[in-house]
């Protein structure tokens, strides 16, 4: 009986610690890791940083490599304006591609809602769609759409919409089309599961006690919503800020997020540690949202 | 056929605007149809409801109750007929615009909203000034006894204390009508049988008109003046609840009004007797309302039947209605037993005695043979 008991609980420990695991080793190793690479030098060896810690050293090698380390690289980042502008325009894309995607996802989120039960099935179906084909093929697909002589310049010639055809690859309007096409399911799908599980008994509340249908929109649809939006906006403002093929193949040589820095930091100039630094920094501007986030989900499931 | 409408010489209170041909009714439906797809929710219903009634919708579910409340609230449109409030035809008027207010029966408390934003909602859209909407959230609060609980959210209360909230929430726009639908389908029993009193007791000293819809039938005749019963859209009878149990109209508001032992036979040719019942010939105390010979029903409520260890020696008023039974079932429920029995021919019935005395006096037990009996003001006479 009893040891029944503790094999169960063993199991129940067990499915506890496998996502606790799980993060260990693919999450906070290698974020240890990259932390301790940009608080590395670089140099012309194989790996191209230092200090490398050394178990045969001993207690004396443990000394000598924590005294090689140093935020050396966190000053110089702050150092040359070029990484702060990275970050800025980073930061300018996403949120400005983060509000483009609200405005355009509410209303379909918000008229899927709105459609007979059995076309609701569908249309989820038809906003996850593209998700079947690959992300790259479709940013391809948008490099062939927005070339110069590519099918929206001559549809907008043949609209009479312009004289010249306009340029839009290499410019940030190509970037800001790639991130809001490609992150579309991420605010819709959100949106529309807080919309569709909105009372309907409480827009005929409002109605009953004096208000118009419109004015109940704003006094109790979009209120309710709030976590549908706050979810949606945070899965396009993070993964937008660090995006690195859209602006790769979209946008131009001005365009420079910060995902392209740290390519160009790792990959061009081989400076590990730089690369590093960059990434670090990032990733703690990025958990300020995710933490709010966290704090509005908790709030939710207690009102539940 | 039998009158739909009452006469008013049961009703509760000395208040019956019904009866009086001079008035003016407050909420007027005339011939109101509503169908969703091939069925017919209300059917060619007309109804009228005076100021200051309290007034009950009772009937099974898919009657159509909730449908002619909504009709009067405005959130279905009516396929054909008019509702007249105060003598304006509601046809045109969205619900936003109308002067009626409706108490949900999820309550539908804004959940984003504190309760007395809840309750300030239809004022603010009203556009009152901000001290006078605060003046009357108070009162509202106060009127349902929760002046202290104005700043907590919906999910922060109990459910008691949410019906309350919708309810203050539905009154503070002093509606002409208050549509209450199922307001107390939520609550436990004992709490139920609480709040239908208080809510009377509000009701009247507010002096509006409720009207309530409920398939609950001792809530309906708690609570209401007059009770409309509906069945498959359409209105079956509409009187006080008395008369509801004591002068039904149909075979199917007997049934449906509490428990009832319903005898069938043909009028018999002295106008006060019913012929080859299964109880035999059948005495009742009304002139009947049929010619002899046709078709009647006689209805006899559970409690009216006598049950008696024998057969009672025939007195100076005649022979009364009677039979000797067996006992098949006996459910004790405190306050009174529900007896089942069967005749020697093998029709059942049921009686219910009250338990006034000590049980160990009573007369009757299992599988004993008993004596069946009513004097004829007991029985009702059914010609539909």
């Amino acid at each position: 009986m009893k040891r029944t008991l503790m094999k169960r609980s063993f199991m129940a420990k067990l499915v506890v610690r496998v996502p606790y695991a799980w993060l260990v080793a693919f999450f906070l190793l290698p974020f240890l890791i990259v932390l301790k690479i940009s608080l590395s030098q670089t140099a012309i060896a194989q790996p191209p940083y230092t200090p490398v810690f050394d178990l045969a050293a001993g207690w004396h090698g443990l000394v000598s490599f924590l005294a090689g380390l140093s935020l050396d690289n966190y000053a110089f980042l702050g150092s040359d304006p070029l990484y702060v502008l990275s970050y800025l325009k980073s930061l300018e894309i996403a949120a400005l591609s983060t509000l483009i995607l609200l405005v355009i996802g509410y209303p379909i989120a918000y008229a899927m809602t709105r459609t007979p039960r059995k076309a609701q099935a569908i249309s989820v179906l038809l906003v996850i769609l593209p998700f079947w084909t690959s992300f790259l093929i479709r940013i391809y697909a948008w490099m062939n759409i927005l070339q110069h002589d590519g099918p929206l310049n001559r549809l907008l010639l043949v609209l009479d919409l312009v004289r010249e055809p306009p340029v839009w690859l290499s410019t940030n309007t190509a970037v800001y089309i790639g991130i809001v096409y490609s992150y579309l399911p991420f605010m819709v799908l959100p949106l529309y599961a807080t919309l569709e599980k909105l009372d309907e008994a409480l827009l005929e509340a409002a109605a009953d006690l004096g208000c118009p249908r419109w004015k109940a929109f704003w006094l109790v649809t979009v209120p309710l919503s709030a976590p549908g939006v706050i979810a949606g906006v945070l899965l396009c403002f993070i993964p937008a800020v660090g995006e690195f093929v859209i602006p790769d193949l979209l946008g131009g040589s001005r365009t420079s997020m910060i995902g392209q820095t740290i390519w160009t930091e790792f990959f061009a100039n081989k400076d590990w540690p730089t690369a590093s630094a960059v990434a670090v920094v990032l990733v703690c501007l990025l958990v300020t949202p995710i933490v709010v986030f966290q704090h509005q989900t908790m709030r939710g499931i207690e009102r539940d | 056929m039998p009158a739909l409408e009452s006469n008013g010489a049961l009703a509760k209170r000395d208040f019956a605007p019904w009866t009086d041909r001079t008035l003016q009714p407050l909420l007027r439906i005339e011939g109101v149809s509503k169908r969703f797809g091939a069925f017919t929710a209300v059917d060619r219903l007309s109804l009228d409801i005076y100021q200051g009634e309290f007034f009950a919708l009772l009937g099974p579910s898919g009657c159509g109750k909730t449908t002619l409340l909504r009709l009067i609230a405005g959130f279905e449109q009516a396929g054909a007929g008019r509702i007249v409030l105060d003598g304006v035809d509601l046809a045109a008027v969205p619900p936003h615009r109308r002067p009626v207010n409706m108490m949900f029966q999820s309550y539908a408390l804004f959940p984003h909203l504190s309760v007395a934003a809840n309750v300030a909602f239809g004022l603010k859209q009203e556009g009152l000034p901000k001290a006078q909407i605060a003046e009357r959230v108070a009162d509202m609060l106060a009127l349902v006894k929760l002046e202290d609980l104005g700043r907590r959210k919906p999910h922060e209360l109990s459910g008691g204390q949410r019906q309350r909230v919708a309810l203050a929430r539905s009154l503070a726009k002093r509606p002409r009508v208050l549509l209450l639908d199922e307001p107390m389908a939520a609550l436990d029993k004992k709490l139920r049988g609480e709040t239908q009193f208080e809510l009377m007791d509000l009701q009247r000293r507010l002096g509006l008109t409720f009207i309530i819809v409920t398939h609950d039938q001792s809530e309906a005749m708690t609570v209401a003046d007059r009770i409309a019963v509906m069945d498959r859209g359409r209105l079956m009878q509409v009187a006080p609840p008395a008369e509801i149990y004591e002068q039904p109209n149909s075979r199917w508001v007997a049934d449906f009004i509490g428990s009832v032992n319903l005898f069938e036979g043909r009028a018999g040719d002295d106008g006060t007797s019913v012929e080859g019942t299964a109880l035999g010939r059948l005495r009742v105390a009304t002139k009947i309302a049929a010619e002899p010979g046709a078709a009647v029903w006689v209805a006899v409520r559970p409690e009216r039947l006598r049950v008696t260890a024998a057969a009672p020696a025939p007195d100076q008023t005649g022979l009364e209605n009677g039979a000797a039974a067996t006992l098949v079932d006996v459910a004790y429920l405190g306050g009174l037993t529900i007896l089942r029995l069967r005749t020697e021919a093998g029709v059942p019935l049921q009686a219910t005695i009250a338990n006034t005395g000590r049980l160990a006096d009573r007369a009757v037990s299992w599988g004993g043979k008993v004596w069946l009996s009513f004097p004829p003001e007991a029985a009702i006479v059914l010609t539909r």
